[in-house]
């Protein structure tokens, strides 16, 4: 497919990471922030391809994963009730709180919809207007700007039925948060491409400076992963911290103008709670006073909603890159994607629900005994 | 810390204190998704699908013929061998391009005859209508369902029909139900898997599904998109007309439905104990498939077919089979993906696109489009 094979070229693939192999003195420890990188390097096998020394820790990137419980147990208890049409990106419906899922919600009569964006709400609620339709406004500073839409639009146009519950995070306080941590081992990041196709990347440069540490915006194809990566040693190689732009046929410096303003409109910035990190300050966006009436949370009792996390999930060391999910007695045996303990188990963007997808709780230590033997299987040559 | 064998002890096989065992976690609430109801990913057929018949359905039939699993029971009759199987149809919107729900009842069913080899003859069908179906709709749906069977050759020979309220349906339900015979001594069956075999894809995937998911959710992709479904029982015939001398040439077929090649990979490499590799650049996918999955963040491989067949063959006549197979019309963009290996039983590994390795696991509820 155009403008996508391109970026997944076997043999250009080699030559980056030979590339890589090169440029290589000693072991570096690279964390790519986004749940879409994740997903991509495990989905293309793309960390099996890269030389000795260079190791991927998966970041907290993953929307759907660092949404706390509490937030999901609230949604449910909105789903729950009969006058409501509670809206959804998809992978949010398979997500358990305490009790069930929203497909279980659905099952016993909530009117669940999956949406492909956030404005098909306005729709359903003038379709529907003796009914509440909250939409669950979740994610990175990417969603951001269309959930800013709708909370915008349903506000100018009086549908006072629309409503917003929001659990919207941001990157760079929690790249701070990863770095300050004690026993850090993230040396390097592959940044998010998609966050910075909407914000730019001016904020990541006192990062960058104040920790010394190279900050590569990447893109999310394997080639985009692989260049990210090279990109990135090579600045530790040479012991330069600066933020660099792989993913320049996306975004530039200043990002999405439009966009933010309307988020600054619509959104302002508070502390956040993060499943499997817990309070970071300043990490996330709640909706100003003027748009207090689409509110979910306010609109709807759900202040008491309080519930605790099985302690034995590691998914907090997980999304800091000091674990990786095989670290985990859990992993693959009592948690599962069907019963996540924690954070990085409930979304396919999440380390854990990654690894597992991708059949790498079969194989022991993470490593890939098949791998082998997949390189050395020539399937192709009959064809054609 | 505690380990899965904490939690997974049968009740009883250490004395009572079992029983009393503290939670690995206190008092915590786990978030567990035991589903108490049926939900839809238990009609997904992948890994929620496959806990219902093991958990609810095997145990109450099993029987020699039930427990091996296939898409169609093979009864031994006197000297005559007949392959037995039915299908039910649900799928929203009932017509869609390239098909409607009439045409997939009786695809559906003579594909799973003819993938053991047997060539259908007749067919039974059921409908369960919903009060207020338009007549016209109705029409058309069986009119479509006379012109499939014509094609395939096979007569409509007994059937039923119910209508519930409004409400409590979905404009129409079909169920068809097949009886074929088995005429060469041709043994197919998931368990004939054999390490050396050649696996063959009969064309693109995903067409099925992208189609019906594009229609419901009102998406529009450049490039149209048409479901695949037809008969495969012809090009099946071509297939095992490849060698007059050999009979058991072709060990496993099975069509990618539901879960698409994927799931039909695991089913088989687990039935077969057998391991499989495959290798995702020799795997036909349409562009406009493509595209619409990039975009709703879905893998073609687990989405649904409903004109294509997956055959394992013993290496020395897979590339003859393939040339057969390319000559008919619903072979021509035919490939082959992959073959069965002995070295990591019940498992499907693939090689990516730039050379890396991925398991293909089962799917296990409905795919879902992911948030970014």
């Amino acid at each position: 497919m155009k403008y996508l094979d391109e970026y997944r070229d076997g043999k250009i693939a080699a030559r980056i990471v030979d590339k890589m192999r090169r440029t290589l003195t000693r072991p570096w420890v690279v964390m790519e922030v986004c749940g879409g990188q994740t997903h991509s390097i495990v989905k293309n096998g793309i960390d099996y391809l890269l030389p000795a020394g260079v190791e991927l820790v998966h970041g907290p990137g993953c929307p759907v994963c660092v949404t706390p419980l509490e937030m999901i147990d609230k949604a449910h208890a909105i789903a729950r009730l009969p006058n409501v049409i509670f809206c959804s990106f998809g992978d949010m419906l398979r997500v358990p709180g305490s009790e069930g899922d929203l497909f279980t919600i659905k099952s016993l009569g909530g009117d669940v919809r999956v949406v492909y964006s956030p404005l098909e709400c306005l729709k359903i609620a003038r379709a529907n207007p003796e009914k509440q339709v909250v939409f669950f406004a979740i994610g990175f500073e990417t969603t951001a700007p269309a959930n800013a839409m709708l909370a915008w639009r349903a506000r100018a146009e009086s549908l006072n039925n629309v409503s917003l519950l929001v659990s919207h995070v941001l990157v760079p306080p929690a790249l701070e948060a990863i770095l300050e941590a004690p026993g850090n081992r993230v040396q390097g990041f592959l940044g998010p491409g998609h966050v910075c196709a909407v914000m730019g990347y001016r904020e990541y440069d006192p990062i960058s400076a104040r920790y010394h540490v190279p900050i590569v915006i990447t893109g999310f194809e394997p080639l985009d992963i692989l260049q990210g990566t090279l990109m990135t040693i090579r600045q530790l190689e040479s012991g330069r911290a600066m933020v660099e732009n792989q993913y320049s046929r996306i975004l530039d410096r200043e990002g999405n103008r439009a966009a933010q303003q309307l988020i600054g409109a619509v959104f302002e910035a508070g502390d956040r709670k993060w499943r499997g990190i817990g309070t970071i300050p300043m990490s996330g966006y709640h909706l100003r006073d003027e748009f207090s009436r689409h509110d979910a949370e306010k609109l709807f009792d759900v202040a008491g909603i309080a519930p605790r996390e099985p302690e034995i999930c590691i998914s907090g060391q997980i999304l800091r890159g000091l674990k990786k999910p095989h670290d985990c007695p859990a992993f693959g045996t009592l948690c599962t994607p069907q019963r996540p303990l924690g954070a990085t188990m409930v979304s396919a963007e999440g380390a854990c629900a990654a690894y597992y997808t991708y059949g790498r709780h079969l194989s022991p230590h993470g490593s890939d005994p098949m791998h082998p033997v997949v390189r050395e299987t020539e399937i192709v040559h009959a064809n054609r | 810390m505690p380990t899965a064998d904490e939690t997974t002890k049968i009740p009883g096989s250490r004395g009572p204190e079992i029983v009393a065992a503290p939670a690995p976690f206190g008092s915590c609430p786990l978030p567990i998704s035991e589903h108490q109801r049926i939900v839809l990913g238990h009609g997904s057929g992948g890994k929620l699908t496959a806990n219902l018949i093991e958990n609810i359905f095997l145990p109450a039939f099993r029987n020699p013929t039930l427990d091996k699993m296939d898409d169609q029971a093979v009864l031994k009759i006197g000297d005559m061998r007949l392959a037995f199987t039915t299908d039910s149809f649900v799928v929203t919107p009932i017509f869609f391009p390239g098909g409607d729900i009439g045409r997939l009842a009786i695809h559906g069913t003579v594909n799973d005859l003819a993938m053991s080899g047997a060539r259908p003859l007749v067919l039974s069908a059921a409908f369960v209508l919903e009060e207020g179906l338009a007549m016209d709709d109705l029409r058309r749906v069986v009119e479509s369902m006379r012109a499939a069977a014509a094609e395939a050759g096979v007569q409509l020979v007994t059937g039923d029909t119910k209508v519930v309220n409004r409400g409590k349906g979905d404009q129409i339900f079909i169920t068809t139900t097949g009886i074929g015979i088995i005429e060469n001594d041709v043994n197919i069956s998931a368990d004939q898997a054999t390490p050396g075999d050649k696996i063959i894809l009969s064309g693109t995937i995903g067409d099925h599904g992208m189609t019906i998911m594009s229609q419901r959710e009102g998406l529009e992709f450049e490039g149209a998109i048409e479901s695949d479904c037809a008969s495969l029982n012809e090009l099946v015939v071509t297939m095992l007309s490849t060698s007059t001398e050999r009979r058991d040439f072709i060990h496993t077929m099975r069509d990618p439905t539901r879960g698409g090649v994927a799931t039909t990979l695991n089913e088989l490499a687990r039935r077969a104990n057998v391991g499989i590799v495959i290798d995702q650049r020799s795997i036909p996918v349409r562009e406009s498939v493509k595209g619409a999955c990039e975009v709703l963040g879905l893998d073609p491989l687990y989405v649904a077919n409903e004109g294509k067949l997956l055959a394992f063959v013993v290496p020395e006549m897979a590339d003859a089979v393939l040339d057969r197979m390319r000559q008919h019309p619903l072979g021509r963009d035919a490939a082959i993906i992959g073959e069965v290996v002995d070295t990591h039983p019940g498992m499907v590994l693939m090689k990516t696109e730039i050379g890396g390795t991925r398991v293909l696991d089962v799917m296990f509820g409905e795919q879902l489009p992911r948030i970014c």
